[in-house]
């Protein structure tokens, strides 16, 4: 791949947590607790319309009827809900026309994430709307975009500006009372980011967003709205690294995805929150409600590549509610040391001669617990459904655990459906031919590690595959011997 | 009076009826108490999320049989495997039936579990086993436990092999309009010893049935152990199947369940393996025609290293049938070297049938293979041309290829008068003759 054996060599010696660190901005922060006069101030400070206001509002209503969902395969601390300061933005926060009046402290931080604003825009062609603490602060390339007619711009002022399609689309495909942590999300987002493309028009870059969780003890609740409008293609990168904190930090953002006709979106995460430390203190934890609609012959596809976080809990899902729509998922979830995962996807297949793809690679390793948790619906007029899904679970060490939970409903005599699912180890034949070849062992395993995933790494935009590389081979250092 | 109220209130009769000196009977004390704690399981539960038994709730079911009936050979001979000769166990509403029976205390016990819970010969074996390998949280299995006096008590001792296969039957004649069951059954080879077992629940009328059974299973040190559960049902009765295995070290444990016939089915087969070097295999043809439920819950616990489990389901679902099928393998920490195999295939031939199907892995050992298959599909419909052009009718060919699909299952009988019985009842559900032997 792109980087060469010496800088794998010193990325591994640096296997702590790399982007461990905190910069110092000031920050407008909202007191600490959940009650509808925060939310209300959450409201205002967006200036958002009054409509907004009242579905927070009754986001809100219908969360503190729910309870905190306890099905998942994973052990943690509650967190207390009144306890988190729910608003946090950057507060020296003009409107940038150039790089130089951006806050350089910012800049520095932005530096160390390795995504230089400037570069970017010359080399790798992606426009980037930076979210830091829940602020956007940094938009690139949009004029690009608005030639073409694409609206790629934070999803607070696209409350402002493009009102009519917010209105229209948001909580459609994730409605505010769909779970938990989706109606915590609905009542308190604070920002995110929002894409209309309109018909016809294929998106001639990437487009990308990286998240950050900055300031100690707030948490970020992201909401993202991606509309792919008849014929369109987007693909769509969004990737996450948060510092280190002791306290457990919570992340509970939402994506709704929808593509009509003929359309079609790819979205591709690197998740690479703070995973906790050795002994299992910290880490973020990353309740996640992603979720994609799709019309006739449309198309979503799902990648992901999961190392980070204490806690995962992620099924980003299709609705395959046009004839001949297609839903994919791509995954690959690494754990270490204590981390937990629960996460896999959800096929809903409505239409007919509907088709949906499930790849899932699990790698365990320390004491961390990593399940497979998916659903494939078949519905009665659902003729001609194909699914194919396969689970492959990476054991490394005795002290983790690999689960799977599988679940296939089936109204349709017509559909097809095939699921395989294998756990096993590294084998020792393989680590010693590697050996013969002169490949020590921690590269051998990185190089396997590597062919087991390939299958959704291939899946990956060249600029992520890179770095998902890189980070499976940090997330796993240490883990064998 | 809902069931549950009806079952805790009989309990207090039930006492009157049995030895409350017995230490088995502060076992059933327990268990009503568990019981009457968690009650009927509801769809919330996760094992039960795919199967109601609200609907069994309703009936105003009769605990215990008014009088014994008696029943003619040749009424019910056609369910009794007559080609060869076996020990029979039958009990006719849940009494045992001496007249239609055929026991034996010749070196191994065939006989009574209402015999080895009340003489002092048996003891020492009902307090080693007895409850041992059952749940005693499980709401429905309890219940059991606390009515518990009746059913099947098998003792293989060491290096010894019963001369014939053991048929248990339980007919149900419906002089009673709903009757409930609750049939108890222990089954323990001891070491190099070995059985073969045909269970079956049979009512003879259409009148409402419920049967709640529990067998536990004991296989000691290369214990081999044959266990064949033929499901095939009036259209009103259900069976709610619960069966422990213990294994230790080498013994061979295989039970196959044929599931044509009831209206709701529900087996809960539960392997813990406590041992090394164990073979464990389940498996099973479902044939479901309308509004007909079949629920299989297996579990294989891997608790010991260098072990095996196998599993192969088939189901074939027409109608209005929905079909379950929820297999979940453990494997413990200390379980290296374990190699599990799980599979179900089904085919759907009907619009308004429903499968609903959850393998589920849990591996805490990383030496280990582990894989499972699941597939939902139809007939290949070249094959079925191909059938045709050679002359055979489309139903006999499409018969043709669902045999063959089951055929795997099969293959494992080992009692070849079973097999070709098994044979005919899958021909007799897919509504063909095809006029050979398979």
């Amino acid at each position: 791949m792109a980087y060469t054996e010496e800088e794998l060599k010193k990325e591994l010696e640096t296997k702590e947590y790399e982007y461990g660190f905190y910069t110092d901005i000031e920050s407008d922060t909202l007191p600490i607790g959940l009650n509808e006069e925060v939310i209300i101030a959450i409201s205002k400070k967006k200036d958002e319309p009054d409509w907004m206001t009242q579905w927070r509002l009754e986001a809100f209503k219908a969360w503190k009827e729910m309870e905190e969902p306890e099905w998942a395969n994973v052990r943690y601390k509650k967190p207390d809900f009144q306890a988190i300061s729910y608003y946090s933005a950057p507060n020296k926060k003009p409107k940038y026309d150039s790089l130089d009046e951006v806050d350089p402290e910012l800049l520095d931080t932005f530096k160390k994430l390795g995504i230089s604003i400037d570069e970017q825009k010359k080399l790798a062609g992606v426009a980037v709307d930076i979210v830091m603490d829940s602020v956007s602060v940094a938009t690139t390339f949009k004029k690009t975009l608005a030639e073409k007619g694409i609206i790629f711009c934070s999803i607070s002022e696209a409350i402002k500006e493009h009102p009519e399609l917010v209105k229209k689309y948001i909580g459609t495909v994730v409605p505010k009372k769909d779970n938990f942590y989706a109606a915590l999300n609905s009542a308190v987002f604070s920002d995110g980011s929002f894409c209309y493309i309109p018909k016809g028009v294929r998106c001639p870059m990437e487009l990308s967003t990286y998240f950050r969780i900055n300031q100690a003890g707030t948490g970020q609740f992201e909401r993202t709205l991606v509309i792919a409008d008849e014929g369109s293609y987007v693909s769509y990168l969004e990737g996450c690294t948060a510092p280190s904190r002791d306290e457990n930090q919570l992340h509970a953002a939402v994506v709704e995805l929808i593509a009509l006709d003929n359309a079609e979106i790819k979205y591709s995460t690197v998740q690479n929150w703070f995973p906790g430390g050795k002994d299992g203190k910290g880490g973020v934890y990353n309740f996640v409600t992603k979720r994609g609609l799709c019309e006739k012959n449309a198309k979503i596809s799902w990648t992901q590549v999961e190392t980070g976080s204490a806690v995962t809990w992620k099924y980003p899902s299709c609705i395959l509610k046009g004839d001949n729509s297609i839903g994919e998922f791509y995954s690959i979830a690494v754990t270490n040391n204590y981390q937990q995962a629960d996460t896999g996807t959800k096929m809903i297949h409505l239409g007919k001669n509907t088709k949906s793809t499930i790849i899932s690679k699990g790698i365990s390793a320390g004491k961390s617990q990593n399940s497979y948790r998916g659903l494939v619906q078949i519905n009665s007029r659902a003729d001609n459904a194909r699914n194919f899904s396969q689970c492959d679970s990476l054991l490394m060490g005795n002290e983790c655990g690999a689960h799977t939970f599988p679940y296939i409903e089936a109204k349709n005599k017509t559909a097809q459906i095939e699921h395989e699912a294998t756990t096993s180890k590294i084998g020792e034949d393989q680590i010693f031919y590697c050996n013969q070849r002169g490949i020590d062992t921690e590269k051998a395993i990185a190089l396997i590690v590597n062919g087991f995933s390939k299958e959704v790494l291939n899946k990956l935009p060249m600029e992520f595959a890179v770095e998902a590389q890189k980070l499976l081979e940090i997330s796993l250092e240490g883990s064998v011997g | 009076m809902d069931l549950k109220d009806k079952l805790i209130s009989s309990f207090m009769a039930f006492e009157n009826n049995v030895d409350v000196d017995h230490p088995v009977h502060d076992v059933r004390m327990e268990a009503i108490k568990n019981f009457e704690e968690k009650g009927f399981p509801t769809k919330k539960e996760e094992a039960w999320k795919y199967t109601s038994l609200n609907s069994l709730q309703k009936v105003d079911f009769s605990i215990f049989p008014k009088e014994e009936n008696a029943l003619e050979y040749k009424d019910v001979k056609k369910y009794f495997l007559h080609e060869i000769d076996t020990y029979k166990i039958v009990f006719i509403d849940g009494i045992y039936s001496s007249y239609l029976s055929e026991t034996t205390h010749d070196g191994v016990d065939i006989c009574l579990m209402s015999a080895a819970l009340s003489k002092p010969m048996y003891q020492q074996v009902i307090d080693v086993y007895f409850n041992k390998v059952a749940s005693k949280d499980e709401s429905l299995t309890t219940l059991n436990t606390a009515f518990s006096r009746e059913g099947a008590y098998i003792y293989i001792p060491k290096n010894k092999m019963p001369r014939k296969p053991i048929e248990i039957l339980h007919f149900a004649t419906g002089n009673e309009a709903s009757l409930m069951l609750q049939p108890r059954n222990l089954v323990v080879v001891e070491e190099n010893a070995e059985v073969q077992i045909i269970e079956r629940h049979q009512s003879l009328t259409g009148n409402e049935v419920l049967t709640n059974s529990v067998t536990e299973i004991f296989a000691a040190e290369n214990g081999i152990v044959d266990y064949y559960k033929i499901q095939n049902d009036a259209p009103t009765a259900s069976l709610i199947d619960n069966t422990y295995i213990n294994q230790k070290n080498k013994s061979v444990v295989r039970v196959h369940t044929f599931s044509f016939g009831g209206k709701l089915t529900r087996n809960n087969l539960n392997f813990y393996q406590n041992g090394e070097y164990i073979d464990s295999t389940m498996k099973g043809v479902t044939i479901l025609g309308d509004k007909q439920l079949v629920d299989h819950h297996t579990l294989v616990h891997h608790i010991e290293p260098n072990c095996e489990s196998h599993q192969d389901y088939k189901g074939i679902y027409g109608e209005n049938s929905t079909g379950v099928f929820n297999g979940k393998i453990i494997v413990d920490k200390i379980a290296q070297k374990t190699n599990a195999f799980q599979q179900n295939n089904n085919i759907l031939v009907s619009d308004k049938a429903t499968i609903n199907t959850k393998p589920q892995l849990e591996i805490f050992a990383d030496d280990v293979k582990c894989s499972h298959g699941c597939t939902i599909g139809q007939l290949d419909e070249e094959a079925l041309f191909y059938l045709q052009t050679r002359g055979i009718p489309k139903k006999e060919a499409r018969a043709l290829l669902m045999y063959a699909f089951a055929n795997n299952v099969l293959a494992t009988v080992r009692i070849p008068e079973l097999k070709t019985r098994i044979n005919k009842l899958i021909a007799n559900k897919l509504g063909v003759n095809l006029g050979f032997d398979l």
